[in-house]
């Protein structure tokens, strides 16, 4: 729950974007008060007219000047209505459009520690409903608050020209009416948050239910996930109503008071009258004057709500905005002499921002072109690892560097330049396949195409029905897990980084076309630093050495074959023949079988060279 | 070109014929969303017009008073002054009352129609196939739930109660005018024909501008959520710049349009205006010459004229009621599109009760193709008796997601059935499948709540010892205990600090804790490194091997430790099932089995 700031206080934040369009914010108001004007004079001209020239036999010109200026103000009246709209729209929807590009814009810059923790849904209604509401309000609400405030005030100055006993009873309903309305600010604005954060929320249910649909069908359980919504829903409905509760009741207080207040002024009023004090002339007037005033009266609740709920959907803009981004290009950014790829941690640590460590005392240096496997079990901080390096999180302390430069040091736009990464879960986005590999690519040519795809073996793509113009992703053609991973590794090869971090990449990839890919991998990864996160032996034998993370330290690094040889925690993680559990000779049989085998490869290997 | 369903929603150029098909599909959802609450409509309508007649009273009790009450008072009688305060009292009250009341009732009316739509949306998409969401983007989806809902509520809030005050009153006042002078009366029905002219014109229009606006708002809302949920691809591809761009022509686009749209109402309402000043000229003109004429009193013209006035003052809240009616009409056009859609795979009307499935399938004759494209399995006969272990195995693309999919019934097949326990899939209730079969795909989602809420999705009714027992039996239960809540985490949006490897580790544990007598497992172990990977067999191999009968697995995976635990090996390559046999029977075989046997055993150095 944010902190309650007062209405002019979240209001005038909205000034810097307001401030160009302010004139014309200003001129529609003009407008708005003009028509006002207007409708209000037609009766008065009227009576004027037709009661001064207006009479049997009288001269045929009379009506026609009377009908004229009928028709001249009327004419102004519609022109003026048509004008405050011209005035406004154009501004308010640029004003909501900038927000909402600025919303975005921050968003991608912020962390992904804040997109973890930030559901699309709560976001998404922020970026939609609440600008729009925002708009709604700048040119229709706001406009409307200040002409009716307006109205009222000149209303009540014109009642007390006709009668201030009766006027004092009038302006009387205002106190309670005052008071009131400070506890309805307090309760609505608590309860119009509520209700935006609950829309938010649901906004995040559906999108999950969407994005889940798969898990949800497979275990069926669309009823639990329909339930959840509901009561979700449900809930969203209880607060709106308990909004157009309160609301009601300080439409009651507003409606109900001013009349009561006439009511009284109408038995004042008649006695005055009978004491001579006031002329029933006057008396006529004020009653029609107070009619004109308490219909804006009445209709203040619901501007007031209005202008309530635009409060919050400002705050709730705000919130977001002041967010500030964690992890940005430093003012006077560093780079490499010459950048070849020396990739290095030096005590890196990484913790959530809740404090959780995951990452403890990093050090390891992978000097430029080295291929470096990154092994260890699940949730010893591997993939946080691999994220340092093109600063999708930052170390909580130590550093990480790039041939001697901090990755903080770096700009970053650089920096992502230089380091590219495939995930283990592939994001593929709604374009072509040739997008899609060149998303980050230097060289966008045909051949720089070809060979990525090439080296991923993603030959696929050219039989798909457009070739690799096919769109993909989610408005496109759906890919199989393995057609996915493949693009994905193509897109980081393509984008020809200094150092290339993947995540298991080949995870999901059969045992042939594995070995095809690596066969290519190793030529290219020759002039490239890599970190690979390695689940497999098969993976691991890319790497010219491995580093082993053991709950978030780095506790051996080595050739695959010393740690082997020398490393239990490494064995028990890497090895996958014989799940059973052995005794310790036949162990150590079977390790020394190993290195007599891996002498024999390395012998063969210098024979062939 | 169709306009059935979400085919050809973009369009919003539409012909007459189809134009009018969509609409009448919206009106016609409207009308279904009013229906189980035309009481409370009605209700709330009787308390406008009832609240309109209290406050009409009071002037004319105000006239009263000064009428009566002060020549009586001067009379030295009292009481009508006593009574006429009492009266405006009373009436104000009860104006204050009914307008508080039906305030109220208006939002609970509204809010009852969007909660029924709300639900009606979300149950749909979730009966939809899976056929039908790979090709419809999420996002629109969750534009169609949340943009376009909310066009429709702005409706429900514009003042459906203003617009029956307003007819009210205008009715009301005509009565009048042809009370006065019906030549005047006459003048006034004429601006019908105008105001007709308009408003069809504005509706020709609008009708198209806010169509327009649908789709610029769920493209806007599209772009959005792949954004945020491909933020890192994104960051570390340096895609920003782009996609600010993109995203600004969107929103651009979305503002035109919108402008365009109101532009629209900007002439629709200030024209309507115009014809109520410009009859209320014709009035005074023709009235005028006839009070020259000694035709008409003068009294009665300004009368005429006043009422005239008046009887246009309504219009300003009944423009903005339609332009709302328009804007709220093309949601519920995509809306109602989206509600036309039928999912291909359905429930049956009558199904066949299998309460205690034992998990034996079998494929006679099956023919499978997507959509209406090539067949990806032809003719395939297979059984799998109740019990087996079966891995599938073949190259990526060979057809082994497809048949673990048929097996699933994410799909129907084209041609011959699928039976499980003899059973067609298609006869069997959706709560009587999914809890004999149960599919674990590679990509685990997590859903926002806590680890043990993700787990219990297996089985909702699961206590906690059951969740903390199939955690344990996956090897998940280590890193769930050091999380900072343990099972009470919350994975927070899409497992943001749990890893891959983490979720499919939970993934498992669901599978476990739903215990289905036919488990599939496609490439569910993919991102687990080897020891999680051992602990979630023997895990797995428990489950098996667990109850009495034993249970069904159909498991795809690309490696050998997992395969090499199958009672069978099926070797699938473009839709056919080439090899059938126990690992070790294909491996002295010699064919494609052992080679990627060979292949594997190399790899494994």
């Amino acid at each position: 729950m944010a902190k309650q700031t007062s209405f002019f206080t979240s209001i005038r934040r909205l000034y810097p974007h307001v401030r160009p369009i302010l004139p014309r914010l200003f001129m529609g108001l003009l407008s708005a008060l003009l028509a006002s004007i207007m409708a209000l004079a037609v009766p008065q001209v009227l009576r004027i007219l037709i009661n001064g020239s207006l009479h049997p036999g009288g001269p045929s010109s009379a009506v026609w000047a009377a009908a004229g200026v009928v028709l001249l103000l009327g004419i102004a009246e519609a022109g003026l209505v048509a004008l405050r709209r011209q005035f406004v729209i154009n501004p308010a929807t640029t004003v909501e459009a900038k927000m909402r590009v600025s919303l975005y814009g921050h968003l991608q810059d912020l962390t992904v520690a804040f997109h973890d923790r930030w559901g699309s849904g709560q976001l998404l209604s922020r970026a939609m409903t609440d600008l729009n509401f925002l708009r709604r309000w700048m040119a229709f609400g706001a406009i409307m608050l200040v002409v009716t405030t307006l109205t009222v005030v000149i209303g009540v100055v014109v009642m007390f020209t006709m009668s201030w006993q009766l006027a004092l009873i009038f302006l009387a309903a205002a106190v309670p009416i005052m008071i009131n309305s400070f506890r309805f600010r307090r309760r609505f604005s608590l309860v119009t948050r509520l209700s935006q954060d609950q829309a938010g929320d649901l906004a995040t249910t559906v999108e999950e239910s969407v994005h889940g649909i798969r898990v949800l069908k497979a275990f069926g359980r669309s009823r639990e996930a329909l339930e959840n919504f509901n009561e979700q829903a449900e809930g969203l409905r209880r607060t709106e109503i308990a909004k157009a509760k309160h609301q009601a009741t300080f439409t009651l207080v507003v409606t109900l008071l001013p009349e009561l207040a006439l009511g009284v002024g109408l038995v004042a009023g008649v006695l005055l009258v009978s004491a001579g004090e006031l002329s029933v002339g006057s008396l006529v007037a004020f009653f029609a004057t107070a009619a004109v005033v308490a219909a804006p009266v009445e209709v203040s609740g619901a501007l007031v709500a209005m202008a309530l709920t635009a409060k919050t959907a400002l705050d709730r803009h705000f919130e977001v905005m002041d967010i500030p981004n964690a992890i940005t290009s430093p003012e006077q950014p560093k780079s490499p002499a010459e950048l070849r790829g020396a990739l290095s941690f030096k005590g890196a640590a990484f913790a959530f921002d809740d404090g959780a460590g995951l990452l403890h005392d990093i050090n390891l240096d992978i000097e430029p072109g080295e291929t470096m496997a990154l092994v260890g079990i699940t949730g010893s901080g591997k993939s946080a690892l691999l994220q340092l390096v093109p600063r999708l999180y930052d170390v909580s302390d130590g550093s990480v560097s790039i041939d001697g430069v901090d990755v903080r040091d770096f700009n970053i736009e650089e920096l992502r330049t230089a380091v590219a990464i495939a995930f283990e879960d592939t994001t593929l986005f709604s374009s072509s396949v040739r997008d899609n590999v060149l998303l980050g690519a230097p060289d966008t040519s045909e051949a720089a195409l070809d060979e990525a795809l090439d080296v991923a073996q993603a030959h696929f793509a050219y039989s798909l029905p457009d070739g690799v113009e096919t769109l993909i992703g989610e408005e496109g053609l759906s890919l199989s897990g393995g057609q996915r991973q493949r693009i994905a590794l193509a897109r980081a090869i393509a984008a020809k980084p200094k150092v290339l971090v993947l995540d298991d990449p080949l995870s999901a990839l059969d045992v042939n076309t594995e070995e095809l890919v690596e066969a290519r991998l190793r030529d290219v990864l020759r002039d490239t630093t890599t970190l690979i996160v390695a689940h497999r032996p098969s993976t691991v034998a890319l790497a010219d050495r491995v580093a082993l993370l053991e709950h978030g330290r780095i506790t051996a690094v080595g050739t695959h074959t010393d740690l082997l040889a020398s490393n239990a925690h490494y064995r028990y993680v890497i090895a996958s023949l014989d799940a059973a559990p052995k005794d310790l000779d036949s162990e150590l049989d079977e390790l020394e079988h190993e290195l007599e085998s891996e002498q024999r490869l390395n012998q063969a290997g210098e024979a062939r060279r | 070109m169709t306009t059935f369903g979400t085919a050809n929603e973009e369009n919003s150029n539409l012909s007459r014929s189809e134009s009018k098909a969509v609409r009448r599909r919206s009106v016609a959802l409207l009308g279904s969303l009013i229906r189980p609450v035309r009481l409370r409509f009605w209700l709330t309508l009787g308390m406008v017009v009832l609240s309109q007649a209290t406050r009409v009273a009071g002037p004319a009790i105000i006239a009263f008073g000064i009428d009566h009450a002060l020549p009586s008072l001067a009379a030295g009688k009292s009481f009508p002054l006593v009574l006429a305060g009492v009266m405006y009292v009373a009436a104000a009250i009860a104006t204050a009352l009914l307008t508080a009341v039906y305030v109220t009732s208006t939002a609970k009316l509204s809010q009852a129609m969007l909660l029924d739509l709300r639900i009606r949306v979300f149950r749909h998409t979730q009966r939809l196939s899976l056929e039908f969401h790979e090709k419809y983007t999420s996002g629109r989806i969750i534009a169609r739930q949340t943009s376009d809902l909310e066009a429709l509520r702005d409706l429900l809030d514009s003042g459906v109660s203003s617009l029956a005050s307003g007819l009210l009153f205008m009715l009301f006042t005509a009565f009048t005018v042809f009370a006065l002078d019906w030549v005047s009366g006459l003048i006034m029905l004429a601006t019908g024909v105008p105001a007709y002219f308009l408003a069809r014109w504005y509706q020709k229009h609008s009708q198209i501008a806010f169509r327009e606006s649908r789709v610029a708002s769920a493209s806007l809302i599209v772009h959005f959520v792949e954004t945020m949920t491909g933020i890192r691809a994104i960051k570390a591809f340096r895609r920003e710049p782009q996609n600010a761009e993109r995203y600004g022509e969107l929103t651009e686009h979305y503002r035109k349009v919108t402008v365009r749209s109101i532009n629209l109402n900007g002439i629709f309402q200030p024209g309507l205006v115009l014809i109520g000043n410009v009859c209320v000229a014709v009035v005074l003109l023709v009235g005028g010459f006839r009070v020259l004429s000694g035709g008409l009193a003068v009294g009665v013209l300004l009368a005429l004229i006043l009422s005239t006035k008046r009887f246009f003052q309504p219009v300003d809240q009944m423009a903005m009621f339609y332009n709302s009616f328009q804007s709220a009409q093309a949601a519920l056009e995509k809306v109602s599109g989206l509600l036309e859609e039928v999912p291909t795979v359905r429930p049956p009307k009558t199904p066949v009760p299998l309460p205690e499935a034992r998990g034996q399938i079998d494929f006679h004759g099956v023919e499978f193709g997507y959509g209406n494209g090539k067949v990806v399995v032809p003719e395939l006969n297979l059984h799998i008796p109740a019990g087996q272990t079966v891995a599938l195995v073949g190259q990526t693309g060979a057809g082994k997601s497809t048949l673990a999919k048929l097996i699933a019934r994410f799909y129907d097949v084209t041609e011959g059935s699928l039976t499980l326990d003899g059973v067609d899939l298609r006869e069997l209730s959706t709560a009587d499948l999914r809890r004999a079969v149960v599919m674990v795909t590679q990509e685990a989602f997590l859903f926002s709540g806590t680890v043990a809420d993700n787990i219990a999705l297996g089985r909702p009714d699961a206590t906690r010892e059951e969740i903390e027992t199939a955690a344990r039996a996956v090897g998940a239960h280590d890193f769930i205990a050091a999380l900072p809540d343990g099972y009470d985490t919350d994975v927070n949006k899409r497992g943001g600090r749990v890893s891959a490897g983490q979720r499919q580790l939970i993934g498992f544990a669901r599978a476990f804790i739903a215990a289905p007598a036919v488990l599939i497992l496609d490439e569910a172990t993919s991102s687990l490194d080897i020891p999680s990977e051992r602990l979630v067999q023997a895990g797995l191999s428990n489950l098996l091997s667990g109850s009495d009968s034993g249970r069904t697995a159909i498991i795809i995976a690309h490696r050998l430790s997992t395969v090499e635990t199958a009672d069978r090996v099926l070797v699938v390559h473009d839709g056919r099932i080439v090899e059938d046999g126990s690992p070790a029977e294909l491996i002295s075989g010699g064919g494609r089995f052992a080679r990627l046997h060979g292949s594997w055993k190399e790899s494994l150095v």
